[in-house]
């Protein structure tokens, strides 16, 4: 789960990681409070919106009065903001911060992630804040430097330290981004993160150092300890569709293409928008109505399928398993004759009753497309869409 | 023969009074699994599917003389179910539970990091040596006893490739499901390690999906230790989106790393035959092994 910058920058002022005053608005009015409320004139009016690059996408502003504070927010408040991690339709900004400049000496970055060969997390630092940090791993690893954190010890003070020394820091910066290091594997640890990152981290001309971004994600499996975090949840920030697919327990992420499909299990619905592809087809969907195929899920899923207008087609793919394909049989015929359906469905069932199942398709009233194999399922349903390898 | 689990496997369940737990433990039974107990904690002296359920996995192991466990509790539990088990020295942990988080799990890793305990999944089907054992929750009928040896991330995946590998007369050694979570025990690694040493298995079947790289390390091994058998290999999400999860917590493409991609031309590397299609797994398999 993510949150938005100004969600981050609260817990790290709860944790003492220091941040530049500042508060959200989610209005025009409400920003030029904010602005007021701020100590100096020079401020920064930011978009929140979940995902980076911003500053290009032009959601990052500076503002030097309170005219200007007011344009600026009227300008960003419902603008589709597109950056290269949004897609090309954007996200719409409906929350700002305005927040107090900084006079920035250096721009650093830290961040910690989960090194999955390793089994540790490891926290990462550069020099070369305010960059893509994909993009310095791809060029100049060396410039990253990394501490593996032992699970039984914690972020230690001689790493936290070690850090701070490759950064180039000086005396009392040193131990001020110590207790920031320190301070970050606390939230990290105390909130079920899966990953954290601050770029950039800067240095002021004070001789301050501050998070001037705050990107937080949180374990989905270890949200069921954070109720606190899930209250943080922005419902707008996530598709509708799969929002909806959220609340019957169905795991759906809509694509572009035009062949719907419905599968039991993550791996199997991957393979399967990957057939249907090899085919000459695009998949509409990744749809894993999970072990319990009843009824009331294929129902469901065929309501989440339908709801996106560019699909011609559906795939069904079940491997009945301890799941008797008859009984999903059954819930298909149901879920089809309650739902008015006007593309054509194929259906491929193997395993635990899949001969029962398939003489309940064919006896049914409905015109249901069998399909006998995982392959000329693909192929009748990507034909039937009207796209194919010709 | 097999590898992990066969005739000799001596089997508790961790969670047996469940739903999930007794039901699965029926179906494990009726596959001729020999199982010899259980552990819920407050309800031992209970003797659900016949067997003894006992409070501490330690009581169990000493009762029953178990060297598998098969692990059915709660999320919130499950870490220390898996700990709990390794500390009584059950040689075998099979963790089913799907959600358990991420730190929890790397807790377990360090705590078996010196243990010469093999703990396969969270998040996964099990381990079946066909016609000997079954623990976890595969349809056990669709398996049919061979040579083949079955290694995935997946669970109906990999039922689908079993399947096919029946379809054509080729039985399976072991199939194994190593789970869809970013931390696991057993990788593709170790079981290839076992399935080189394991007379029996004559090809292996490698099913792989997007997110990290298990896949690209295992193409490296194969290569640094001489892997001779006849690998079949297909990578899930060729046509997955970046940055979003597909279903499995583990099934992620995060900063430009653990594409499908990636991985196929690290295994076509490593001279291994890698299919583009789901549905020729079983028949690249067959021609393999002429």
């Amino acid at each position: 789960m993510k949150i938005h910058e100004y969600q981050g920058k609260e817990i790290f002022r709860q944790f003492g990681v220091a941040v530049p005053e500042g508060y959200p608005a989610f209005s025009i009015d409400k920003a030029v409070d904010a602005y007021r409320r701020l100590p100096g004139n020079l401020a920064v009016v930011k978009a929140q919106i979940q995902a980076g690059g911003r500053g290009k996408g032009g959601g990052i502003k500076l503002v030097k009065n309170e005219v200007e504070v007011r344009n600026t927010a009227r300008n960003m408040l419902g603008m589709q903001l597109v950056t290269h991690q949004t897609g090309s339709e954007g996200k719409q900004v409906e929350r700002l911060l305005i927040e107090a400049g900084v006079e920035i000496a250096r721009e650093l970055y830290a961040g910690i992630v989960l090194d999955r060969a390793a089994g540790e997390y490891v926290f990462m630092v550069s020099t070369e804040g305010g960059v893509e940090i994909e993009k310095i791993a791809r060029e100049t690893p060396d410039k990253i430097i990394k501490e593996w954190i032992n699970p039984g010890l914690g972020l230690r003070p001689y790493q936290a330290r070690k850090l701070a020394y490759a950064l180039g820091l000086q005396g009392a910066q040193v131990k001020t981004a110590t207790q920031i290091f320190m301070a970050l594997w606390k939230v990290f640890t105390a909130k079920d993160c899966s990953l954290i990152e601050i770029n950039p981290l800067v240095v002021t001309k004070g001789d301050l150092i501050i998070a001037l971004d705050a990107k937080i994600n949180f374990d989905d499996n270890g949200l069921f300890r954070h109720p606190e975090i899930e209250e943080l949840r922005d419902i707008s920030e996530e598709d509708p569709t799969e929002a909806e697919a959220n609340k019957f327990s169905l795991n759906y992420i809509k694509l572009d293409g035009n062949v719907g499909c419905m599968v039991n299990g993550a791996g199997l619905a991957m393979a399967t928008m990957d057939i249907i592809k090899l085919n000459g087809g695009e998949p509409a969907n990744f749809l894993d109505v999970g072990g319990v195929a009843n009824a009331k899920t294929v129902a469901n899923g065929f309501r989440l399928i339908l709801s996106d207008p560019n699909v011609k087609s559906v795939l069904v793919n079940i491997f009945g398993g301890i799941v008797r394909c008859d009984r999903v049989a059954e819930g298909i015929i149901t879920a089809l004759s309650e739902i008015d359906i006007k593309v054509p469905v194929i259906i491929r069932l193997e395993g635990t009753n899949a001969v029962e199942a398939v003489k309940l398709l064919k006896r049914s009233p409905l015109e249901f497309n069998v399909a006998t194999s995982l392959q000329d399922g693909a192929v009748k349903a990507v034909s039937a869409a009207g796209g194919g390898v010709k | 023969m097999s590898v992990l689990v066969n005739k000799n496997t001596r089997l508790i369940i961790q969670g047996i009074t469940g739903q999930e737990g007794s039901f699965h433990g029926q179906q494990m039974q009726d596959y001729g699994t020999n199982l010899v107990g259980g552990v819920t904690p407050g309800k031992g002296g209970q003797k659900p599917l016949e067997v003894p359920v006992f409070n501490t996995v330690d009581e169990a192991r000493v009762a029953t003389a178990a060297n598998t466990s098969v692990i059915f509790v709660p999320p919130a539990f499950a870490a220390e179910a898996i700990m709990e088990a390794a500390a009584a020295g059950i040689e075998l942990i099979v963790c089913i539970t799907e959600g358990i988080p991420t730190s929890d799990m790397i807790q377990v890793h360090k705590f078996l990091a010196d243990k010469s305990i093999r703990l396969v999944g969270p998040n996964c089907p099990g381990v079946i040596s066909p016609g000997q054992a079954k623990v976890g929750i595969m349809p056990g009928f669709i398996h049919t006893p061979g040579s083949i040896g079955v290694i995935s991330r997946s669970g109906t995946l990999t039922y689908e490739a079993v399947h096919q590998l029946g379809k054509l007369g080729l039985g399976q050694s072991t199939s194994i499901g190593l789970g869809g979570d970013p931390i696991i025990g057993t990788t593709f690694i170790d079981m290839l390690s076992l399935f080189k040493d394991d007379y029996a298995t004559e090809g292996v079947v490698l099913i792989g999906e997007i997110g990290g790289t298990a896949e690209e390390e295992a193409a490296q091994w194969t290569v640094d230790n001489d892997f001779s058998k006849p690998i079949v290999a297909f990578i899930a999400g060729q046509t997955a989106p970046s940055g979003r999860r597909m279903g499995h917590a583990g099934a992620i493409i995060a900063g430009g790393k653990g594409t499908a991609e990636d991985k196929m031309k690290a295994l076509k590397k490593a001279d291994i035959t890698v299919v583009k299609s789901p549905a020729e797994i079983g028949s690249t398999m067959y021609e393999a092994l002429k």
